[in-house]
């Protein structure tokens, strides 16, 4: 049998959870980022991050509407999806998610983006013209009411929004831990600090992903990137960093410590089948180093151009890492047998439905939603609108 | 009421939330099945319907009251516990009139190769072996008796 090793029961052989669910929780895990980057400067009124307050917000919604097609792609069925919502399973932890997901995607992000926009949605949909003046006058519905009061109102009205948007962008994320955590069969798998590690690796990725994705379209926008807000992204993408490694480290001391029936086996996998993508990528490469670079920015002073580099380098290798934290919870926890005698392994199709050119078409995908949601709604601060003269 | 007035915008939103609802209610009540949940989170319905199915197997008593010779071997050897629908299919509608069909003689390729080519999650004990390399294209019955497939138990043809 090719790739086994040992001994396998029957449907441990074949992976049933492919690269596409590895992908699910590294774009969940960005849209819990980017809004938690965005509720910085609006709750915790950081006012450095101002200039990727919006940006943040549709990178948030480009991932979400993204999120849900790998699982499309995973299903037998995937017509029988919406079953989960019109026929609910309370007891089922992945029937509800369904729910959480609405509830993040309508209640939240779209409301807060709405919300965020209106004034500038209104003064468009009189700028504009033909398609695009029909599609702003639809996002008014109808309301072209932009008096300063009404303005007020959107204001505190968000706010709200974004003091209900964190518990729920951690819940959005925690769930996904959640549903692997909770797994009691799989030891590679269950654990209560699951939630808690996705979160904050999540929080790590999304902030890594607005921080990349601002200086980038910013360069490519041919204007002066502002230092002041990536020093402070940088910043919060440290310290945040430390805290997720050091929860990491806390799950793998733990596990160490305990050594409980399957610790043998968990361990043996970790040093042979997941050594290059645990220890290496993950662990070395993707959180290790991108945390001494932070480390030195933030001991050193370094010149605009070296901190450039440097931010770019440890957001690129931090999103690396974060995917690798996924690729290893998710294939890790099927390579070995719950026998604990026997390993298999992964063999990533190509162009099959569950395969590697479909990965990257998702990965893709969500940058072109961004690319669209960006030329509808600008977020760059100068092109803050003006309303037309009064009496229009 | 000015207030009203200049959160309007914020009661369209509402009510499109409400729509939603409402829509959402009204095509699940055209697609949810009448009997769901009536004991379980499944179609009660449902239960009726494969009841109400044609039986495909007969099960082994049927097939030795006719063949008595097949049984005997069979009895013999070390398929004695396998059924014969495992091998041969379903054949209800044989077993209740043998001339209204004659089941086709499997293909011992595919037929023996579903259960003996080897797999690490196979117990060690259960015969197993690589169809390639064992009999290379030949089929199995050649030299083994489906029937009695052991080959020193006397079952060779
Ligand atoms: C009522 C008696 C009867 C029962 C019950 C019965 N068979 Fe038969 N079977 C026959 C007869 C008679 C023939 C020969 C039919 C023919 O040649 O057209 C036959 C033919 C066959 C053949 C094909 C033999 C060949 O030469 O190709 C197979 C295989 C077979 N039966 C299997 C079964 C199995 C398995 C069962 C149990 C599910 C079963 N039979 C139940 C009477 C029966
Ligand atoms: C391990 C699989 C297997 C089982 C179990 C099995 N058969 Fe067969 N049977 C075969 C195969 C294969 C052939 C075809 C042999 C050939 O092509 O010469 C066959 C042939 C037959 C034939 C055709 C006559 C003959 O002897 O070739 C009859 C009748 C038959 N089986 C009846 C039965 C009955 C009745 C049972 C249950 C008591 C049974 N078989 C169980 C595999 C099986
Ligand atoms: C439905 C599954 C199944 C199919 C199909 C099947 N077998 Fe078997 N076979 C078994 C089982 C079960 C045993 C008994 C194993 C034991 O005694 O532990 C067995 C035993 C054997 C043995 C005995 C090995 C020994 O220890 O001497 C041989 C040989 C064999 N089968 C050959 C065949 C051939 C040839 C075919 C195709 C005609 C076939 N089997 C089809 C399940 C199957
Ligand atoms: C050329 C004759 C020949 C053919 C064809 C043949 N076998 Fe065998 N097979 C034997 C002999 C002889 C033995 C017993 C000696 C041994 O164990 O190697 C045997 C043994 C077996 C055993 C028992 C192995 C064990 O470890 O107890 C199985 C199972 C088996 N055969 C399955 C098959 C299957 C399945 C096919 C068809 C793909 C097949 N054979 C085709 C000659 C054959």
């Amino acid at each position: 049998m090719s790739g086994v090793e040992g001994f396998m029961y029957p449907n441990e052989i074949e992976l049933q959870w492919s690269v596409l669910i590895v992908l699910y929780p590294f774009i969940t895990g960005l849209v819990a980022g980017a809004f938690i980057l965005a509720s910085l400067e609006r709750v915790f009124l950081v006012e450095a991050v101002k200039p990727t307050y919006r940006l943040a917000l549709l990178t948030a919604l480009a991932f979400l509407l993204d999120a849900p097609l790998p699982l499309q792609l995973h299903l037998g069925h995937p017509e029988r999806s919406p079953e989960m919502y019109f026929t609910p399973h309370s007891t089922s932890a992945m029937a509800m998610f369904g729910y959480v997901y609405l509830w993040y995607l309508m209640a939240v992000l779209v409301l807060e983006i709405w919300l965020d926009y209106r004034r500038d949605i209104v003064i468009l949909s009189r700028k504009s013209k033909g398609l695009l003046r029909l599609i702003y006058k639809v996002m008014t519905l109808g309301s072209s009411n932009i008096s300063p009061r009404s303005l007020a109102i959107d204001e505190k009205v968000g706010w709200v929004v974004t003091l209900i948007g964190i518990p729920s962008a951690f819940l959005l994320h925690g769930y996904v831990g959640f549903i692997f955590g909770s797994i009691k069969a799989n030891p590679w798998w269950s654990s209560p600090l699951m939630p808690v590690v996705f979160i904050f690796s999540a929080m790590v990725s999304g902030i890594a992903a607005v921080m990349l994705l601002y200086m980038s379209a910013t360069k490519m926008r041919r204007k002066a990137i502002d230092m002041r807000c990536v020093d402070t992204i940088a910043m919060y993408l440290f310290y945040i960093f430390i805290i997720d490694f050091s929860l990491e480290m806390l799950d793998l001391i733990h596990r160490i410590y305990e050594a409980d029936e399957s610790f043998r086996s968990l361990n043996f996998m970790v040093h042979t089948r997941l050594y290059f993508s645990h220890i290496v990528i993950q662990i070395f490469l993707g959180t290790l180093t991108p945390l001494i670079l932070l480390f030195l920015t933030q001991v050193v002073k370094l010149t605009e151009v070296l901190r450039k580099r440097v931010y770019a380098t440890s957001g690129c290798l931090a999103m690396i890492g974060i995917f690798a934290m996924r690729w290893n919870v998710v294939i890790g926890g099927q390579l070995f047998s719950k026998s604990f005698l026997g390993y298999t392994t992964y063999k990533m199709a190509l162009v099959t439905r569950e395969g590697f050119l479909v990965a990257i078409g998702l990965t893709i995908l969500p940058l072109i939603f961004l690319w669209i949601l960006v030329k509808l709604l600008p977020p760059w601060p100068e092109q803050s609108l003006h309303a037309p003269a009064p009496g229009d | 009421m000015g207030v009203f007035k200049d959160a309007g915008h914020l009661f369209r939103f509402t009510g499109l939330f409400v729509l939603a609802f409402l829509a959402f209610l009204l095509i699940r009540g055209y697609v949810v099945p009448k009997t769901f949940g009536q004991y379980g989170h499944y179609r009660a319905a449902a239960i009726g319907e494969i009841a109400g199915r044609p039986v495909k197997f007969a099960g082994h008593k049927a097939c030795e009251d006719c063949h008595t010779d097949i049984v005997d071997v069979k009895m013999k050897g070390k398929h004695a516990h396998v059924n014969c629908e495992a091998c041969h299919g379903a054949l209800a509608k044989h077993a209740d009139d043998p001339t209204s069909m004659t089941p086709t003689k499997p293909d011992t390729a595919v037929l023996c190769a579903r259960c003996h080519t080897a797999s690490a999650a196979k117990p060690t004990g259960f015969p197993q072996v690589n169809p390639a390399d064992h009999s290379n294209g030949v089929p199995c019955e050649t030299c083994h008796n489906p029937h009695s497939p052991a080959i020193d138990g006397g079952g060779a043809k």
